[in-house]
Order: structure tokens, then sequence, then C-alpha cells
């Protein structure tokens, strides 16, 4: 019988546990513990949504503005540049 | 000759402004100024500021283009100059304290859950795409500046834990376990918004 985890062992784990990163003993000895753990089962899951929500978020357009004097900005030193 | 470059090929994209070709530099800029602002603004957390961070980043970018040792991604190596820059704009702002992206953390007491509750199914759709924005960015903005710049590069940008380490010069433990610490913080702040509705908040063991 493998010793079970605590929750803290739990949530340490979780990153790379979500990442696939760990390997089959562990992850078997953690979904165990999300099985038998409903806090941890919910933490793991808007955890999950939470990375999955971030990932399809719009990438920031940027300012026409801010573009224009970047390009100024660089236009001047490429002039300098030998 | 329509394009200059192969638009997919970054490395020979990098090749061709080592040599000198503008416009081969310019098109870096293109494909990377918008993640390098965001990323300055979120760690900056001001407009004026990420707006230097982005112009002093390629300038010096395109100033010490020839020290870029290409066993990176351009990427990478544009993000850990910005994050300086960024950086080293906080530490001006708070002279009386400094910043650093390695600063001890504290051993695991910030990530006891306050809010356990489970989400709708999709609960984005419950808000319009500008409500959205406005919460995801919100709660990145609770962030400290070390947890911030390790969740974009990590879960907005896709970078892997290895190329954030090395953009941010940190080791991969530390990337992880600010990695951690953030995706819980920021899971803990988008609760307050998608819990499913009806559902009591239970305690923590």
């Amino acid at each position: 019988m493998t010793p079970l985890l605590t929750c803290k062992q739990f949530l340490d784990e979780l990153s790379d546990y979500l990442d696939e990163k760990t390997d089959e003993a562990l992850r078997n000895k953690l979904e165990q513990h999300i099985n038998d753990c409903p806090n941890c089962w919910v933490i793991c899951d808007t955890t999950k949504k939470t990375i999955q929500i971030y990932k399809g978020m719009d990438p920031y357009p940027i300012p026409p503005e801010i573009h224009t004097r970047l390009m100024t900005a660089l236009e001047h030193k490429m002039a300098r540049k030998p | 000759m329509s394009s200059p470059i192969g638009i997919d090929d970054e490395a020979a994209v990098v090749a061709q402004a080592r040599l000198g070709d503008e416009k081969a530099f310019t098109e870096l800029l293109r494909r990377y100024e918008g993640k390098i602002f965001r990323l300055a603004l979120h760690i900056t957390q001001n407009r004026e500021d990420a707006e230097d961070v982005l112009q002093e980043a390629f300038l010096k970018a395109y100033e010490h283009l020839d020290q870029f040792q290409g066993q990176s991604k351009f990427y990478t190596w544009i993000v850990r100059i910005a994050v300086n820059q960024a950086l080293m704009k906080l530490r001006k702002r708070k002279s009386d304290r400094s910043v650093s992206l390695d600063d001890t953390i504290d051993t695991g007491e910030d990530k006891v859950a306050r809010e356990i509750a489970a989400w709708d199914e999709n609960p984005e759709q419950q808000y319009s795409r500008e409500e959205i924005n406005e919460i995801l960015g919100g709660a990145i903005d609770g962030l400290t500046p070390i947890y911030r710049a390790v969740f974009v590069l990590r879960d907005v940008d896709g970078l892997s834990t290895e190329e954030a380490a090395e953009a941010l010069d940190l080791s991969v433990p530390a990337v992880k376990s600010r990695l951690l610490r953030a995706r819980l913080q920021l899971r803990d702040k988008l609760t307050r918004y998608f819990k499913r509705k009806g559902d009591d908040t239970f305690a923590y063991l």
C-alpha cells in the first residue's frame, strides 16, 4: 500500500501534474488523492480552467501611436549606425 | 521579390538582421512588439513606463545584436532585456525597496486556497469579451511582479519552463515554484467571478 498524499503534497505537485510532467507512479498517487479529496479536486479543476482561460486571452494589440513612436526611434538609431 | 525573408524561419530572419538587414530587424520588431509591450505593462503596471521599456528593449537589442548567441530564441533574448529594463523602472519608482525576480518567498502559507468552489462549465460565457479581458488582466495585476512575469511568460505567451528560466535569469525550480503560486493565486481571484451560483464556499481542511 503506497502512503497517501497530504493536501499540501498534492498542491506542491499540482503544476507539474497539470503540465503532464509527472511520472506515472506519482500521477497515480495524485489522481487517487483527487478522487478522495473533494477540495483538492475543485482546486485542481479550477486551476486547470484558469490556465485554459488565460491561454485563450487575446494578444494585446499594440496601440498604433506606440508602434509609430517605436519605429521612429528605431529609424533614428539605424540612421546613426555606420 | 515580395518579401526579403522567409516568414516562418526565425533563425533566418535573425541571421539576416545580424548581417545588417534593417528590414529583417523590423520584421522581428513587428513579430514581438505586442508581446513585449504586454509583458512590460504587466510588470510595470504603467503605460508610460511600459512604452519606455518597449523602446529601450528593441533599441538595445538592435545595438547589441552581435552579442545574441543564437542558441536561444530571439524572443527569449529580448524578453530578458525587457524584463531587466522593467525591473529597473520598478526600482526607480520604489527606491526604498529593491525589486528582484529572485526575492525569497515564504514557504507555503500563500498556497492555502481561500475560496474553494466549483466553477460553471463555461464561466467565461457569462461575460463579454471586454469584461473577461478586464477580469483576467485585473487578476494578473494583483500578483507581485515576480509572479506576474513568470505567469505571463509561461501560461500566456507559452514559453517552456526552461525558456522562462533563461529569460528571467532564474533557476528552473524557482520558475516552477513561482508559477505554482501564481496559478493558485489567480485561481483564487477568478473563483470570485466564475464560481457556480448557489455553491457555498466550504472550509479548506
